[in-house]
């Protein structure tokens, strides 16, 4: 059953349509990540359903109910902004007490539901402190806890981890798929950040241009990205020219299955970790430079179809040499093909 | 930085600074510092200043009701001005901060310009309008408010309209710094919490500036306190204040040391509720802010 | 950012004719073709402002704020660059000292600094005379100018110096060609806003003005007391006119707000 539903969300601004027919269907307690790069409309999908921005057309509902019909104060949701707002002159523990002060709670109740908010997201012991005494990361803990302890329906975090450093990050990152699970509550998180979808969420939203590109699961999106722009963007991938005829795709001399597909010009798109040395066939090539990375080879191969690039794990197989004529193949179910005319 | 460090730094730049510094020195706290003095010589309208030291001066500002009604009436003026300064200029200050382009960029203009117009051009400005046939009476008895023209020249009321007329801009100034250093989501962040549009205003916007209207309303209360042309204009020889008051002293009646006297009363009692203004604001919003 | 309602314009209207009916009005009445104060019902004239030239005293005393105010300005910022690098650079003892002693003309009321140098000059001899009127001005426009100079320095990136000399610049060269044209903008707007407060300064100047040196807003005073009539009308239009011009320059230039709140922080 659908929790949470956006049905053909558009909202233009001027000439420029910044979110176009987005339709999305959230179950309850699922986690889903909007992901995709700035100006794609990730932000301003998550305000439309935070009430912030009023939607050009499409509709939004949560529960069964109508939500643009309701205002941004009524609506219930937890969220926590980019830079987490928290109040400047009020304590980490009025901070989280706000909402339940809006809602009338009373004064008991409010302590001792602060109280365990704060326990839940570590902070046990700083309610007293004000948020210029709080590094980034608590500060990001009490905006957590302020949108959790209303219990909303939903929660929605706009990019929240990035004004954290890179080790803070992956550690919040843990510990919010935690609270979530704890907690149940559905969540929609704004990132563009591929790991950290691809880490928290039960499914991912790739947006492209106001546009969907694709909507699936972390590891479905990576083994089977829909279009190029997935590819890309999940990940590293080599993005090659190749030649349709006859049912075959042809990269520079070599030739792979792939049925179904019209003739003509067309992008093929292979993952760097699929693509291995061949003996007798494949796709020529000199290697132009190669990187140890400890864990694999990063290798660089100039072929006549443009710069490949090789990921090969550091397992103690040979790896060829500077400037070494090699031949590149791959599973023809590891490579995506996309013609003009479907999603770039 | 280790203390050669500093010690090196602190050479070049003493070299730096010096002349301003020896420039200040000398152009600035002797005079106050012979100002101080003269307020404790003797004088008389023949003999003129005699550098003996007297209480005399201080005695009588101390203890003559004439001089205790113009210092009350000066402190009375300024705190009006300072009320009605701030309630007019903070609403003003959050309105000029929600406006859009192009208005954004055209009302400060206006709101900010009068502070490069000469003060006296802008209090002769009130003096044409105050007279009894002056635009503003003539408004109020056309529209029936008023059966006869009000007096405003050579009045408190008078005063205090042309002053607030100065000095609103620095606190629209002060709370408008204020407001664009305020995070726009902070205020989502409350509405999305449920809170009504007066309440967000009341819990969420108006403490946060609070630092920006204090300190724009010691900026206004110092100069309203000390003000000298639009009270001389406006108030004439009826209405006086403690800075005109140093003036009669000073360049008619020639009795320096008494005006010396008044001079320094101001402004120790000026320093006075400052220092006390800022240590009571520093205290309740230094754990807030920076 | 959400819009002004109804009422907030309403009021946003009153507070603006609120500030700008003295100005106007002033303006207006210069314009009056009457012999007396009044409004310029039957038409305009500009009888009062050709009047201004058979009062050589305005022009006089124009032309000798205009003087005043360029030479304190100058000699400030003169004084206000080195100033202003030495306390954005260098970390030393008495720093904070030194900062609040030259913001100190702020804190003292131009009254008490009227006096002060006053007594101050007719002891030493300068009474009445340019110089003091200009070592006065120096000081009430210093706290102005390095300010602003003082915001620019420390927003500057000293790395870029760090370059040139590291390319072979000498000192000297290295403040000419790169340090001062990075502060240029906060020390030009430090010598506007400078000259602006020198010009338009009357409190503390009607005290140390002598018949032989004085200033527009000075003469302008002292004429209000006697009486209120079209001229200084016309002389007090005449120098909104000028002004606002140069606030509209200054706003394409610099932006007021910046001005000011650079200089108010």
């Amino acid at each position: 059953m659908s929790f949470l539903m956006l049905q053909s969300l558009t909202k233009r601004f001027g000439d420029t349509t910044v979110v176009d027919g987005l339709s999305l269907s959230v179950d309850k307690g699922e986690f889903v990540s909007l992901l995709g790069p700035s100006g794609c409309g990730k932000t301003t999908t998550l305000q439309m359903i935070a009430g912030f921005v009023e939607p050009s057309a499409g509709a939004i509902s949560l529960n069964g109910r109508d939500l643009t019909r309701i205002t941004p104060a009524a609506r219930g949701l937890g969220i926590v902004f980019q830079s987490y707002a928290l109040f400047p002159h009020m304590t980490a523990a009025e901070n989280v007490a706000f909402g339940l002060e809006m809602r009338g709670i009373a004064k008991l109740q409010q302590v001792k539901r602060v109280d365990e908010a704060l326990a839940l997201v570590g902070l046990s012991g700083f309610s007293d402190r004000y948020p210029r005494r709080l590094s980034g990361g608590q500060q990001q803990r009490v905006a957590l806890a302020r949108a959790l302890v209303i219990k909303p329906d939903v929660l929605l975090l706009d990019e929240p981890l990035s004004n954290l450093d890179a080790k803070l990050r992956e550690e919040m990152q843990v510990e919010l798929r935690q609270i979530q699970r704890t907690v149940g509550t559905t969540t929609i998180l704004v990132t563009h950040d591929q790991g950290e979808a691809m880490a928290l969420s039960d499914r991912i939203v790739v947006m492209n241009h106001g546009r969907v590109e694709q909507v699936a699961r972390p590891t479905d999106i990576y083994r089977a990205p829909a279009t190029a722009f997935v590819a890309n963007f999940l990940g590293k991938t080599n993005l090659l020219p190749a030649t349709i005829a006859a049912g075959a795709a042809s990269i520079g001399t070599s030739r792979w299955a792939a049925d179904g597909m019209m003739d003509g010009v067309a992008r093929a798109s292979v993952r760097p970790e699929r693509i291995m040395f061949g003996d007798s066939e494949g796709l020529a090539g000199t290697v132009k430079a190669r990187i140890f990375q400890g864990h694999h080879w990063l290798v660089q191969v100039a072929t006549e179809a443009g710069l490949v690039l090789v990921i090969a794990p550091n397992d103690g197989r040979a790896i060829p040499d500077d400037g070494a004529a090699v031949l590149l193949t791959w599973r023809a179910e590891d490579m995506i093909l996309s013609q003009s005319g479907s999603a770039a | 930085m280790s203390a050669k460090e500093i010690a090196s730094g602190g050479h070049v730049a003493w070299l730096l600074a010096g002349p301003a510094l020896l420039l200040f020195a000398g152009i600035v706290l002797v005079p106050i510092v012979m100002t101080g003095l003269l307020s404790f010589y003797d004088w008389g309208p023949y003999k003129g200043i005699e550098t003996v030291f007297t209480l005399k001066n201080w005695r009588e500002i101390v203890t003559d009701s004439y001089f205790f009604g113009i210092f009350l009436r000066t402190f009375r003026i300024a705190l009006l001005v300072t009320v009605i300064s701030v309630l007019i200029g903070t609403p003003e200050a959050y309105i000029l901060n929600r406006m859009e382009k192009p208005w954004r960029s055209f009302f400060p203009v206006i709101v900010l310009g009068p502070l490069l117009i000469s003060v006296v051009a802008r209090t002769l400005g009130w003096a044409l309008l105050f007279g009894s046939t002056g635009l503003i009476n003539v408004a109020l008895v056309r529209l029936g408010i008023v059966a006869s023209p009000i007096q405003f020249m050579f009045t408190e009321t008078g005063v205090v309209i042309a002053l607030v007329h100065v000095l609103v801009p620095l606190v629209v100034i002060s709370v408008w710094a204020t407001l664009q250093r305020l995070d726009p989501q902070i205020e989502n962040a409350a509405i999305s919490l449920g809170g009504s549009g007066f309440t967000v205003f009341r819990r969420i916007v108006l403490p946060q500036v609070m630092p920006g209207i204090l300190s724009g309303a010691i900026v206004v209360f110092a100069l309203a306190a000390s003000a000298f042309a639009t009270p001389a204009i406006i108030g004439g020889r009826r209405i006086k204040v403690a800075s005109t008051l140093a003036y009669d002293e000073f360049l008619n009646t020639l009795n320096w040391p008494l005006g010396a006297a008044v001079a320094v009363l101001l402004l120790v009692g000026l320093a006075a509720i400052i220092a006390g203004s800022n240590r009571l604001m520093e205290r309740r919003y230094s754990e807030m802010f920076r | 950012m959400s819009r002004n309602g109804p009422f907030a314009l309403i009021f946003h209207t009153l507070f603006i004719a609120f500030i700008v009916a003295p100005i106007v009005i002033v303006c207006i009445v210069a314009f009056t073709p009457e012999g007396y104060l009044s409004l310029p019902t039957k038409g305009l004239s500009l009888r009062w402002f050709r009047a201004i030239a058979d009062y050589p005293e305005f022009v006089r005393a124009f032309r000798d704020s205009l003087w005043l105010a360029a030479l304190s300005s100058t000699i400030a910022v003169l004084f206000a660059v080195p100033a202003a690098l030495a306390i954005a650079r260098h970390r030393f003892i008495g720093r904070e000292a030194m900062l609040a002693f030259f913001m100190s003309p702020l804190m003292i009321p131009h009254v008490v600094l009227g006096i002060a140098f006053l007594r101050f000059f007719t002891t030493i001899g300068i009474g009445g005379t340019f110089i003091g009127l200009v070592l006065s001005h120096i000081v009430i426009v210093m706290p102005f100018a390095l300010r602003l100079v003082l915001a620019a320095s420390i927003g500057m990136d000293r790395t870029v110096e760090h370059a040139a000399i590291s390319l072979g610049a000498g000192p000297v060269t290295v403040f000419r060609r790169v340090t001062l044209p990075l502060i240029l903008p906060g020390v030009v707007s430090g010598w506007v806003l400078a000259f602006i407060t020198s010009f338009d300064e009357v409190t503390m100047t009607v005290f140390i003005a002598s018949p032989s040196t004085i200033t527009l807003p000075v003469r302008m005073f002292l004429y209000i007391q006697d009486n209120i009539d079209p001229l200084v009308t016309s002389v007090s239009a005449a120098l909104i006119f000028l002004t606002v011009i140069v606030m509209v320059m200054l706003d394409r230039f610099f932006g007021l707000d910046r001005l000011f709140i650079g200089a108010s922080r």
